[in-house]
């Protein structure tokens, strides 16, 4: 496994500790399909929400919220519908919420910031 | 504090219009978004000053940003937001107080290192500042001389964006390397009016030519326009050079006017802000329409006949060039003003200058003159009659100068008079003909209008004799007539005559005489 992969595992996994601690339930984490991946899907109370994780070491390169690009927002709602059409999420859904959570590991702690209603 | 607001100054042709900037941060994905009819160079302000922010060691705040301009309806152009977008977004992102940052106007270029540049049009911008009772400024160092010359302001030149955030923090603020620097030559007045002096050409340096030098000064006491026709080497350059030097010192008024027009088109001479001397304006005869009268894209910039406001056009070879540029001036030396429509909007520019043409006789240019001209009649005759007679009829002065014999310019002694001696002469004149003229509209005798000459002025029929004489015969126009009257006031005003005498209207008359070679 590549140093860059181990980050976004790494970021992936305290994000998705993060959301919990929130009070989201995670209902599927590194959901695939042909067309990519879906970091996190949870439900927030009846609004279900998709979540893109970006991870980076240190803000050199800007922050990590940054690199989510039109691409990027046209493939996660994409990717949202593909879910929805092989996936129940259990229970009553009143509105669907894209989210984005940047995770930056600084050498002595890491920052985590929770964007609700990014795209 | 998620919502920042400063002021800024956007140019409108000469007018400066407040400009609102709105700085708010929200949640969602962190970037940039600039409103409010910002053009390419006003986009590109978002990458710039980011750079400046974070080479500053401040921190760019990474939400989502949006930069308003308001009145959203004025189009909105160029570089000089830079610094109080900058200086908004910090304080909204709570690192800079937003009450002191509320009251003041901000301007200023930023480059990607954080520097403060200096931008264009300080001066006019300051002014509409003061007007709309802003009383704090912050511009780039460069420029502080030159705000500074609007009275009733308290300008602030800053360096560096740090040192605009500083001063807003209320921290001291460190006075140190090419920044300070950079303010005290600018406002090293003395050294700037030396170099002045040594670059303004002399009358005494010219040799010969009695008729073009009394052209010269006749024409700066009553500020009347000049043709001079002349085979090469005849002077006329070097005379139409050394009519600003002989020219009153502009008022302070005036001054202020001129500097803010040279500011606008960022053609201000450092260690020189404010400028008392009469600009000179030489265009080249390939100069297009726009060049001359001004133009552009979106809003039209100031053109020659602008940056001469005040005075002297110069427009030597005149028959070179093309017959619409030329013709594009009457209207402009008829109002005084410019008013140029782009699609942005109409930019209205002063455009009150003394026009100077000058003239070979004939396209052979035959250094000796006439005596040895191979051109054809015909073609002669078309050469001049390119300058078009309503053109021509605007001009008071038209003289014909002759070749400088040898003699004059090998035995020179010395005896010839320098501009000073001219321009206390010129200076006299211009008081009398302001003491005659005060209660009316007009400052110098070229503007008052030929009825009033005709009326309220009327010579005595056998002083005018000549003139009479002249319009009788046909030898000039009912509008030539006039001009001759004009002149011979400004002939009068300069001998100290307190009415023109016989004398002075025979000059004055000799000075017109051009006219039916021309036209």
């Amino acid at each position: 496994m590549r140093v860059k992969d181990a980050v976004g595992r790494y970021g992936e996994q305290r994000a998705a500790e993060y959301l919990q601690e929130r009070g989201l339930t995670i209902l599927a984490r590194n959901w695939r399909c042909g067309d990519g991946e879906l970091d996190v899907i949870a439900k927030d109370g009846d609004v279900l929400v998709f979540c893109e994780v970006k991870t980076r070491s240190g803000t050199r390169y800007g922050d990590p919220a940054e690199a989510i690009d039109n691409d990027k927002i046209r493939r996660l709602r994409l990717l949202a519908l593909r879910w929805l059409a092989s996936n129940k999420p259990g229970g009553p859904i009143r509105s669907l919420r894209f989210d984005v959570v940047a995770v930056v590991r600084h050498s002595d702690r890491v920052t985590i910031r929770h964007i609700r209603g990014a795209l | 504090m998620v919502l920042a607001t400063t002021r800024s100054i956007a140019l409108v042709g000469m007018r400066g219009r407040v400009i609102d900037v709105e700085a708010d941060l929200a949640d969602g994905l962190p970037g940039v978004r600039v409103v409010g009819l910002p053009d390419a160079a006003l986009h590109e302000a978002r990458d710039r000053i980011r750079s400046a922010v974070v080479n500053s060691d401040l921190d760019w705040p990474t939400r989502r940003i949006t930069i308003c301009l308001l009145p959203a309806s004025l189009p909105k152009a160029g570089s000089q937001f830079d610094l109080a977008l900058a200086l908004a977004v910090l304080a909204a992102a709570g690192d800079i107080p937003a009450g002191p940052l509320a009251d003041v106007a901000v301007l200023g270029e930023l480059g990607l290192g954080g520097r403060v540049r200096a931008v264009r049009g300080v001066l006019p911008a300051a002014m509409a500042a003061s007007e709309r009772g802003i009383r704090r400024l912050i511009v780039p160092a460069a420029n502080a001389a030159e705000a500074a010359l609007v009275g009733d302001l308290q300008v602030r030149g800053v360096p560096t964006l740090a040192a605009a955030v500083a001063f807003l923090r209320g921290e001291p603020v460190e006075e140190s390397d090419d920044a300070t620097e950079g303010v005290t030559a600018r406002t090293g007045r003395p050294h700037g009016r030396q170099r002045a002096d040594v670059a303004a050409p002399d009358l005494a340096e010219l040799v010969g030519q009695p008729v073009g030098r009394r052209a010269i000064e006749v024409a700066a006491a009553g500020g009347h326009h000049l043709f001079m026709v002349g085979p090469p080497g005849s002077g006329k350059t070097m005379l139409a050079e050394r009519l600003p030097g002989v020219l009153p010192p502009l008022s302070d008024e005036e001054a202020i006017e001129v500097t803010s027009i040279h500011s606008v088109a960022g053609v201000l001479r450092p260690g020189e802000p404010l400028i008392r001397r009469p600009p000179f304006q030489a265009p080249h005869h390939t100069a297009s329409v726009a060049a001359l009268v001004g133009g552009g894209s979106r809003i039209a910039g100031p053109g020659a006949i602008t940056l001469a406001h005040r005075g002297v056009l110069f427009l030597d070879e005149a028959p070179e060039f093309p017959v619409a540029v030329l013709e594009a001036l009457r209207q402009p030396l008829e109002l005084g003003e410019i008013a140029i429509a782009r699609s942005a909007g109409i930019a209205r520019y002063p455009a009150r200058c003394q026009l100077v043409l000058a003239a070979n006789p004939c396209p052979c240019a035959a250094p000796s003159g006439d005596q040895s001209c191979t051109c054809l009649s015909r073609v002669r005759a078309r050469y001049l009659a390119r300058l078009s007679g309503p053109l021509l009829d605007r001009i008071d002065i038209q003289v014909e100068l002759l070749p400088v014999a040898g003699a004059d310019l090998l035995d020179n002694d010395g005896q010839v008079e320098d501009s000073g001696t001219v321009a206390k002469r010129v200076l006299q004149a211009r008081e009398m003909a302001k003491a005659r003229l005060a209660g009316t509209a007009w400052r110098v005798n070229a503007e008052v209008s030929g009825h009033e000459l005709r009326t309220r002025w009327q010579l005595p029929r056998r002083v005018r004799h000549f003139a009479d004489m002249a319009l009788n015969l046909g030898q000039v126009s009912a509008r030539g007539y006039d001009r001759i009257l004009r002149l011979a006031w400004t002939i009068a005003d300069l001998a100290g005559h307190s009415t023109p005498q016989a004398g002075d209207v025979d000059e004055a008359v000799g000075m017109r005489m051009r006219q039916q070679v021309a036209a």
